[in-house]
């Protein structure tokens, strides 16, 4: 683990600046159909196959509140320990664009469904507390496709009426690096919760970003701008890097910021203005007369909260309390709900006499090293908990060594194969009967008579020798330890 | 027999039920009056031909247990029907057909009755005279230089000239009640949350309401009985026991508590307006109700809350109306132009006017001073309901302030023509039913309409009222059919 990590600041000249940054993520609810309608929400499906009437607004139709939406949102909430509005209004922010059908977004403007709460995130020396500003039920818009031909837009309205959560944070978040954690912590929190999948390449997870700097020590804000819908962690990185940096060189320049909503531009690396606070839209915000006030009752909430899993948080206090892990290997494997599951089936497989320490190595570091180079989910594994705990526990109980081990895995891979199988097949078991050792060390002894007497002698180096050699008659089957103390006696 | 067109929808069910008359029959009849009526512009769309397959189709099986067996009807242009163009009076939405039907409508024709076409009415609803009609003005059977009311002016004209022997409409601000008035037919606004908004055009969600309109109090109830469900598809559709409004019809309304509200009393309300109130109080009186004074202190403020609610809600639920999907589209040079021509073009003078008046009073800045303002003072005209149903069953009053004006009339002022609204505007605000039914004649001998307000839900006293005072006031419509040669 790298040491208190530094304090990101912009130098210029003698001035040390201070970046802040606040965002304000999308997520995509997890749900079969829309906010308001019953239609299918199924990613890269044809164009305009998942559309209803009221999702392309037709004359007459009415939004329809889906239930199961709403309880994603509340127990989201209660995921990142928020207040949980009792009662919420949906409005509508009204605008013209094209893959927009209504005129108008269903959104909820002043009374969200869920309102304060805090995220811990885990920083390299210590950790630190995000706060929530609110959190709300939006539509999302189509899209508009404008590459297709020369003349004209298509519109695709599949995505129409999608529900989002708009998760607004306050402005602590001061370096890309905090956004990048702050972000992975909240799409962990939403897949425990199985309320959002978190994929970015889906676009089920974009931000807006926003961003101001200030000299270091000031307790005023600096007047921010907002980075519009960045789809990635690194970009989001790049642009506020980017962004801050810009903002730094007007100050020196003696210039002010503008209010303005800008573009971050992936070719360029580079902001761009977008529109400024004065041509910002007046969205004429007004309660939805078509629906009525969301009211929950503490019983629905309660209710939700006693269906909600073992968070990161708590998952990992368990896993430094219950498994002795280190904060650190605790972090790394609560951090995916689906890593920690993986972790736990192998604990649970293990059974009583369990080596944690070896179990958490073989999942960090070999299996880990093995998903990557496939670019594999944990999901995918081809190794199965069970048989990375039998292959643990043969460690353990010294039926093979850990180089052993390394050469078994391998062969794991290919159909998840049982360790203990390959073992047998392959005569890999490791000697450890010490008649059988006794003869083969003292047949490597009468062979090396010089050495031997060397040895006594005091030149002590030689003792790597017998074991190379031992373990070489062995054909590398034999147990290490047997060898050493054994050699020990004889020698 | 009384010739067919003049039955009324009780009469016919009748007939239909006991054989004396067929679907077909009844259809060709209708279908043949409106062929010779078309001077009065009613139809938008006539949907004869279908309409006559249908009425043998059901004469080949009929099934009498239902509530409208084969019972031809035109509808308000504002329901979108499937498969029949369904314009809202707009040439936004001029070759718009619909692949769906509304709630409504769905109920209507599930008991049986058989669409005849499509009424005329002033543009998305936007209007008290029928005059905002892309398709043209509507002709009062009362006097051809009359307007028939608005906006649900081609329902009223089609009734009153027996084109229809029922109609439904829709009332935002009095849409049903005031043509009703004009044309000496009997329209109802019920509760708000009674009939679903599913597939109805919409104009202001928060006061549109669906009703329905006839030539007596009995036929009015049985169609409510028809509309009137609970809907899942509409988010402010109430689920309440209803009642079998016909059924359940009785002029029995002895010791009912009447409530006559003295800010009704509007400056400059001709005296033949005051003496028809007058009238009707002694008839409930007659009917053995008592009549009790009542304060609704907030109503001078009801027209200018509902001339920002209704129009600040109009301004969004117009908005999907920009050429992208259906209706109308005009050439531009981009998106932006695109809008500009198609809006401007598709939509007329009344409706751009409400939808400038809309945006702006929900503009930041502005918001607070006149949207919001304008919920508190609504909260306020619904407290002043609420505590005057602590006293009385039900409230009278005129249902307009002046018997039909002359088309054209208003036509350039729009603040004098917003006031014919002024006594039906107050019941939308606050979500209560109403009910108009033509109670006399002024001195030109045109008809004049009496409102009785409910509490929400009650539908059935106010029938019930309505019902008790028909008998008493006898009334008698003095349609020449002038425009039949």
């Amino acid at each position: 683990m790298s040491k208190k990590s530094e304090e990101y600041l912009i130098n210029r000249r003698d001035n040390q600046y201070e970046v802040v940054i606040g965002l304000e993520v999308h997520a995509q609810v997890l749900s079969v159909s829309k906010l308001f309608s019953t239609s299918a929400t199924k990613f890269g499906a044809e164009p305009n196959t998942q559309v209803s009437l009221v999702d392309a607004a037709f004359p007459g139709m009415l939004p329809v509140i889906n239930e199961f939406c709403v309880k994603q949102a509340i127990k989201t909430g209660i995921g990142l320990n928020a207040k949980i509005n009792k009662r919420s209004v949906f409005d509508r922010k009204n605008y013209f664009y094209a893959d927009l059908p209504q005129g108008y977004q269903i959104s909820q403007f002043k009374d969200p469904i869920v309102g304060e709460g805090k995220v811990i995130i885990d920083l390299p020396d210590g950790h630190k507390e995000v706060g929530i500003e609110r959190l709300h039920l939006e539509q999302d818009a189509g899209k508009s496709i404008h590459d297709l031909d020369a003349q004209n837009t298509f519109v695709d309205l599949n995505r129409s009426g999608v529900a989002l959560m708009e998760i607004v944070s306050k402005p602590d978040l001061r370096s890309p690096d905090e956004v990048s954690i702050y972000i992975k912590k909240l799409r962990s929190i939403m897949r425990y919760l199985g309320t959002c999948d978190g994929n970015m390449q889906e676009g089920s997870l974009r931000a807006d970003v926003n961003v101001s700097v200030r000299k270091k020590g000031s307790k005023e804000f600096g007047t921010r701008c907002e980075i519009k819908n960045v789809n990635s962690i690194k970009f989001m990185q790049m642009a506020i890097e980017y962004e801050a940096n810009r903002q730094v060189d007007l100050i020196e320049e003696g210039k002010t910021i503008d209010q303005e909503t800008r573009l971050f531009d992936t070719k360029k690396n580079e902001t761009r203005s977008m529109r400024s606070k004065e041509d910002a839209h007046d969205y004429r915000y007004f309660p939805d007369p078509d629906l009525l006030p969301l009211e929950v009752s503490d019983e629905f909430v309660n209710k939700l909260k006693s269906e909600i899993p073992e968070l990161p948080d708590d998952k990992k206090k368990r896993f430094i309390n219950e498994f002795k892990l280190s904060a650190y290997e605790a972090t790394i494997l609560v951090s995916d709900i689906e890593i920690a599951k993986y972790f736990e089936e192998v604990v649970a497989k293990m059974g009583k006499n369990k080596d944690m320490k070896l179990a958490v190595n073989w999942i960090t570091g070999e299996l880990f090293a093995v998903l990557n180079s496939k670019n594999l989910e944990i999901t995918q594994s081809p190794v199965s908990a069970k048989n990375l705990a039998i292959l643990v526990n043969l460690i353990k109980n010294g039926t093979i060594s850990g180089k052993i081990a390394k050469t078994v895995f391998e062969l794991m891979l290919k159909n998840d194969e049982d360790p203990q199988k390959i073992v047998e097949e392959k005569g890999l078991k490791q000697q450890s009967d010490p008649k059988a050792l006794e003869e083969l060390i003292d047949k490597i002894i009468n062979n090396n008579r010089e050495k031997a007497i060397e040895y006594k002698q005091g030149k002590e180096k030689l003792f790597g020798f017998f074991v190379g050699q031992a373990m070489k008659a062995s054909g590398g089957k034999a147990n290490p330890q047997l060898i050493n103390e054994i050699l020990k006696k004889k020698l | 027999m009384t010739e067919i067109t003049k039955q009324s929808l009780t009469e016919l069910v009748e007939s239909i039920k006991n054989k004396k008359l067929s679907s077909s029959e009844v259809t060709k009849a209708f279908i043949e009056r409106s062929e010779k009526s078309k001077v009065l512009n009613a139809f938008i769309t006539e949907d004869f031909t279908s309409a006559l397959d249908k009425a043998k189709k059901f004469d080949q099986k009929p099934n009498l247990d239902l509530k409208l067996p084969g019972i031809p009807m035109a509808v308000k242009d504002l329901f979108c029907t499937k498969n029949v163009k369904t314009t809202a009076g707009s040439k936004i939405l001029n070759n718009f057909v619909p692949t769906y039907e509304s709630t409504v409508t769905e109920n209507i024709w599930s008991e049986g009755a058989i669409l005849l076409g499509k009424l005329n009415c002033d543009e998305f609803a936007m209007g008290s005279s029928n005059e905002t009609s892309f398709f043209g003005n509507v002709q009062n059977p009362i006097d051809k230089n009359l307007v028939p009311g608005g906006s649900s002016g081609g329902s009223a004209s089609a009734v009153a000239g027996q084109l229809t022997p029922i109609t439904i409409g829709t009332d935002t601000g009095g849409s049903i009640r005031q043509p009703a008035s004009f044309t000496g037919t009997v329209g109802l606004k019920p509760t708000y949350g009674s009939c679903s908004r599913y597939g109805i055009v919409a104009f202001a969600s928060s006061l549109d309401q669906a009703g329905p309109m006839a030539q007596n109090v009995k036929d009015c109830a049985l169609l409510q009985e028809v509309i009137s469900s609970f809907d899942v598809k509409d988010s402010t559709s109430i689920d309440f026991k209803r009642n079998h409004y016909s059924k359940d019809l009785t002029n029995n309304i002895k010791g009912k508590k009447i409530g006559i509200p003295k800010e009704y009393r509007v400056d400059g309300m001709p005296k033949e307006i005051e003496d028809l109130w007058q009238k009707g109080i002694e008839y409930v009186r007659d009917c053995g109700a008592e009549i009790i004074n009542i304060s609704l202190p907030h109503t001078s403020y009801a027209l200018p809350t509902y001339y920002i609610v209704a129009p600040a809600e109009a301004s969004s639920n117009l908005a999907r109306y920009d050429g992208v999907k259906y209706g109308y589209r005009a050439n531009g040079e981009n998106l932006i132009d695109m809008y500009e021509k198609t809006r401007s073009e598709g939509f007329g003078a009344e409706v751009q006017r409400r939808i400038m008046i809309g945006t702006y009073v929900l503009s930041s800045g502005y918001y607070d001073a006149y949207y919001l303002k304008a919920q508190k003072v609504r909260r306020l005209i619904k407290n002043d309901f609420d505590e005057a149903y602590k006293k009385v069953d039900a409230i009278l009053t005129p249902s307009t302030p002046s018997s039909a004006f002359k088309i054209g009339e208003k036509t350039n002022d729009p603040v004098s023509m917003y006031l014919n609204d002024i006594f039906t505007v107050p019941v939308n605000l606050a979500g209560l039913p109403g009910i108009s039914i033509p109670a006399g004649h002024d001195a030109k001998g045109y008809p004049l309409g009496l409102q009785i307000i409910g509490k929400a839900f009650d539908e059935q006293n106010i029938l019930n009222i309505a019902f008790a005072m028909e008998e008493k006031i006898n009334f008698k419509n003095k349609i020449t059919d002038w425009w039949i040669k």
